[in-house]
């Protein structure tokens, strides 16, 4: 064995200081035929921390669905790639900075867009969106929520925003969408999931995989500083104390000027042909991107620590090698080529340094100052890290009665007062405040701006095409019932993309949980997984990647499990683009509903739900402080059809706009497409009036039911009165049930009767005060 | 005729530009290093938005002394058309070839979204095709778009009816509640004495397609082709 320096001597406290159970270090030593150093021990430790390894999570992932014709790349690469047809491909992935973001929001959330960015140009692909899914607690207090706490929430979610705003507007890419949460378990674990899509030409797709011994191995961008040591790994793969706070300067920093740099310059050199492979520095840094692209590439890497560039001085391999510095990529030219690619660094100002070479034999071996500082073989490190098969169990059943339940108000209430509550609740209500402060339209992409659609639109510069994307998740349905909520994750966020009128393609995930080691967690997670399997596979979108959030809990109490599922679609011609706008007085709004009609029943719609259903909404929740019962039924069948329909029918040029029923129900759907109406007018000299809407329901279920009842598979479209029948017969041959429900009307007035009576009337403009501006006044309180 | 965009390291509306003149437009395009001292012939000079050098230090403070801008400040005095869109605009700032500053917008945030402007001066390159009083919807995207300048400059700004383009709203009748980011005098645009040089907030590169929700900024690049179509004329 060579000489293999030892700073510290590696005893078992130390091992188990850094995460390593004693079957673990066996293993180690087993690896290694000897006992590792500390620099080692460093090493080992993030590869095979949760974060890294997916330990608890690699036996239950297998059961999603990965493959389709148009996957170009499934999970294992630093994106999925999926095809989008005129010999273009897609590369897209979410990923979580959820304990980041916590401990330094602003920080966090940026370094965690910037993370997520630099996976998408990895792959050779130029980022043309970004979209953030975030949770917070409560912003509000109320039902038993606290002022302290909702005060500290509103300043998680200012430093996560401005976070966000500073990486992806610097850097030049739009953010164009994502959602926000908010939910009590996410007080002291807020969720930050990044995604970001790329597209590149199917044939200039980049791989990590180190070929061709002898081929250098480069470095570029910013230098290693001791920033973010166990950042990602650590972090990611601990539950939260009350000394989370400590951990500080764990959080790596952000420069997304830099990374703007790093972009121009990694994709100019791959334009070269001198590129053999390339893969970000992320979580784990040199560690994981010397030992992945290795193991990928059935070699060995060899670098000299000391050639790295550093940003301070006196850094050990052991620091080196476990920094988490930003903006940094570790790439493999050709042997006899590096000039060039060193040449196109140089002119765009960006440190690049030959570090090393690929190698044959499979090791991964570290030298520092002609010291041998590491020696491990690569592909045992990188792909055979611990598997767990961790014990699950449901948790205990809820003791719920029916007076735990929603209790429906009576008989012919006016519902007008609740529904301006609700359209006011932080959850519905308009997400401008935030939505401003993101550069949503730079690169001049974006045909559905935030908040116009239900997905963002993005178009594709020379081609017809456009391509859709949504992401969805709700944490409350999960905790209520894990399997059926991510189910519905997958089911809203194709439904988002098929009403912009996309075919919904692809997903990527982003698993949020609680920690492993707990068996009702586990179980959650195994009931997620199989529902987001069972969904994807029915709605036709495989899961290209993605990313396992575990440990999200503090002093021992997990979040709710929050998988998020973002989806991709295409648009075939991006010119039937379909927003949620009103555009037409007198235009006729037609109802379609997947779910076939039931035989003998007096409505085309079935029944919406009992209060047991109805005490998960979202409505129950801000009425009446109610969460309880089961989400909704799901019909993915039904789902099928009328995602199937809504592309059909945009394709047809058949309807003038699209809304899902989602969060808040049918009310809600119908209020949002009359608000935002006042936006369709373009480059017009005035502003087009706001369109009204008057509906009328012969629903026989309880009026609260039948307006914010949150049953899937259902859609609000507009038509001319002359293409009506056009859009039934389409809704006829999708077997989707289509129900023309009222007409959109001049002179400012909203108005829903169920049965003949008045159950929502207002003027639109204080229903619609109520809904833009009560995110900003409740961040502006102090 | 031929546009050239420069590129700062940290541009990242550019390409937007570029796209603009010459998929939109359907002009000569090219882009200009930032390190390169020549213009490559272009006869009007666009310097895009974006955060050129990362905007540390001040917006535009460090670009302003980038090689590129030693001859981009030379085609100005010469009568040279330049057009500074947002972070060009902070740089035209910097470099004096325009007077003022700019400061943090006014909430201290950054905004995007589509605003209204008013055409207040129509005998520039920059609006000779468009009506006096017309009102455009174009979008703003900035962090620093706070227009200021001391009571003298301003007055002049005025008098020399240099200031192009006011913030209003879609009617026309508030400019201060047009107004996004606090600036003075409802200011989103102004040019030099000599009408050459211009610089504005919003990005009319982003509204050359009704698609995009607005094709207000078509008739800025379009007066700039009248002016230079013209010129041309007047030389032959």
């Amino acid at each position: 064995m060579a000489t293999v320096s030892t700073e510290i001597k590696v005893t078992a406290a130390i091992a188990a200081e850094h995460g390593i159970t004693p079957e673990e270090y066996a293993r180690i030593q087993q690896i290694l035929g000897r006992e590792p150093n500390i620099t080692e021990l460093g090493i080992f430790s993030v590869m095979w921390s949760e974060h890294c390894s997916y330990k608890s999570s690699k036996v239950h992932l297998k059961r999603l669905p990965t493959r389709g014709p148009q996957v170009v790349q499934g999970p294992g690469e630093n994106a999925g790639v999926a095809d989008i047809g005129d010999g273009l491909v897609a590369a897209f992935k979410i990923e979580s900075h959820n304990h980041p973001s916590y401990v330094e929001p602003f920080q966090g959330a940026t370094t965690g867009v910037g993370g997520i960015l630099r996976d998408i140009f990895t792959m050779g692909a130029q980022p043309i969106a970004v979209l953030d899914s975030l949770r917070f607690g409560p912003i509000v207090a109320g039902h038993g929520g606290s002022e302290a706490d909702a005060a500290k929430n509103r300043r998680v979610l200012d430093g996560v925003v401005r976070g966000i705003a500073n990486y992806g507007n610097c850097f030049g890419v739009p953010t164009v969408g994502g959602e926000v949460g908010f939910e009590p378990c996410y007080s002291a674990n807020p969720l930050v999931n990044a995604l970001a899509l790329g597209i590149a030409k199917r044939e200039e797709l980049f791989f990590a995989r180190a070929r061709g011994a002898g081929n250098p191995v480069i470095y570029v961008g910013a230098k290693t500083g001791r920033d973010g040591i166990h950042g990602a790994s650590l972090l990611a793969s601990a539950e939260f104390t009350e000394e989370s706070q400590q951990k500080r300067p764990n959080v790596q920093v952000g420069d997304p000027f830099m990374e703007k740099l790093l972009l121009e310059a990694c994709l100019e050199a791959m334009h070269t042909g001198a590129v053999v492979a390339i893969q970000d520095m992320g979580a784990a840094g040199l560690t994981c991107s010397t030992c992945e692209m290795a193991s990928r590439g059935g070699t060995g890497i060899e670098i000299d620590l000391a050639r790295v560039p550093q940003r301070e001085t006196g850094m050990t391999p052991y620091e080196i090698m476990l920094s988490e510095s930003q903006e940094r990529m570790l790439l493999v030219a050709e042997k006899g080529r590096e000039r060039e690619v060193l040449d196109i660094f140089a002119k765009w100002g960006l440190d690049a340094v030959v570090v090393g070479k690929v190698t044959a034999g499979g090791m991964l071996r570290v030298k520092h100052h002609g010291i041998l500082a590491a020696e491990i073989p690569a592909h045992p490190l990188a792909e055979e890290g611990p598997v767990y098969q961790r014990p699950m169990a449901p948790p205990a059943p809820r003791k719920e009665t029916p007076t735990d339940w929603f209790r429906f108000s009576p008989e012919g209430a006016n519902l007008t007062e609740n529904f301006r509550k609700l359209l006011a609740s932080p959850a519905i209500a308009s997400k401008r405040w935030i939505i401003e402060q993101y550069d949503y339209m730079v690169r001049t992409n974006t045909l559905v701006v935030p908040g116009a659609g239900d997905a963002a639109v993005v178009r594709v510069k020379g081609t017809k095409r456009a391509l859709a994307l949504s992401t969805d998740g709700n944490g409350r349905w999960c905790q209520l019932n894990p399997r059926l909520g991510a189910m519905h994750a997958v089911a809203e966020a194709a439904r988002n993309v098929a009403t912009s009128g996309a075919r919904p393609i692809a997903a990527t995930n982003c698993l949020n949980f609680g920690s492993p080691e707990k068996p009702e967690v586990m179980w959650q997670f195994r009931e997620s997984i199989d529902g987001l399997a069972e969904a994807c596979t029915a709605l036709g979108t495989p899961i290209t990647g993605g990313n396992v959030s575990f440990y999200n809990e503090t002093l021992g109490k997990s979040i709710c499990p929050t998988p998020i599922v973002g989806i991709l679609g295409v648009i075939e011609d991006a010119d039937r683009t379909l927003k949620m706008a009103f555009r037409e007085e007198k235009d006729v709004i037609v109802l379609l509903d997947g779910s076939p009609p039931v035989v003998g029943a007096q409505h085309a719609a079935p029944l919406l739900g009992t209060e047991h259903e109805f005490s998960s909404s979202e409505y129950a929740k801000t009425i009446a402080g109610i969460v309880a019962g089961d989400p909704p039924a799901i019909d993915l069948a039904a789902e099928k059809r009328l995602q199937d329909c809504l592309v059909a029918l945009a394709a047809a040029g058949a309807v003038h706009s699209a809304h899902d029923i989602s969060d808040g129900g049918l009310a809600v759907t119908l209020a949002e497409s009359c608000f935002t109406s006042v936006c369709s007018s373009e480059g017009a000299q005035h502003v087009a009036p706001l369109l009204g809407a008057s509906v009328g329901l012969d629903d026989t279920a309880p009026a609260e039911c039948a307006l914010f009842g949150e049953r899937g598979g259902r859609a609000v479209v507009s038509a001319a009165p002359s293409s009506i029948a056009r859009v039934l017969e389409i809704a006829r041959q999708y077997g989707v049930a289509a129900r023309e429900i009222g007409s959109i009307t001049l002179g400012g007035d909203f108005r829903i009767d169920i049965q003949g009576r008045a159950v929502i009337r207002s003027p639109l403009d204080s229903l619609r005060d109520a809904w833009a501006n009560s995110l900003e006044k409740a961040i502006a309180l102090r | 005729m031929k546009f050239g965009v420069v590129v700062f390291p940290g541009s990242n509306c550019d390409h937007d530009a570029y796209h603009a003149i010459e998929n939109v437009l359907k002009q000569p395009v090219e882009f200009i290093w930032h390190q390169s001292e020549d213009l490559a012939n272009c006869d009007a000079v666009i310097l895009p938005g974006g955060f050129s050098y990362g905007d540390y230090l001040r917006t535009g403070a460090i670009a302003r002394f980038s090689p590129v801008m030693k001859s981009v400040e030379r085609f100005a005095r010469s009568g040279g058309l330049v057009l500074g869109i947002c972070n060009g605009f902070q740089i035209l700032l910097e470099a004096g070839l325009l007077p003022g500053a700019m400061m943090r917008n006014a909430g201290l945030r950054f905004i995007c979204r589509h605003v209204y402007i008013r055409v207040e001066q129509t005998d520039t390159p920059f609006t000779n095709t468009a009506g006096k009083g017309h009102i455009l919807k174009i979008p703003i995207a900035h962090s620093d778009g706070n227009y200021t300048a001391d009571e003298t400059s301003l007055e002049q700004l005025e008098k020399n009816r240099q200031i192009i383009f006011r913030y209003t709203t879609a009617d026309g009748t508030g400019d201060t509640a047009g107004n996004p980011n606090g600036s003075m005098h409802n200011i989103a645009g102004i040019c030099n004495r000599e009408r050459n040089v211009a610089g504005l907030m919003p990005h009319p590169e982003r509204a050359v397609e009704a698609a995009l929700g607005s094709a207000g900024g078509l008739v800025i690049f379009r007066s700039m082709i009248e002016a230079l179509v013209s010129s041309a004329r007047a030389t032959a």
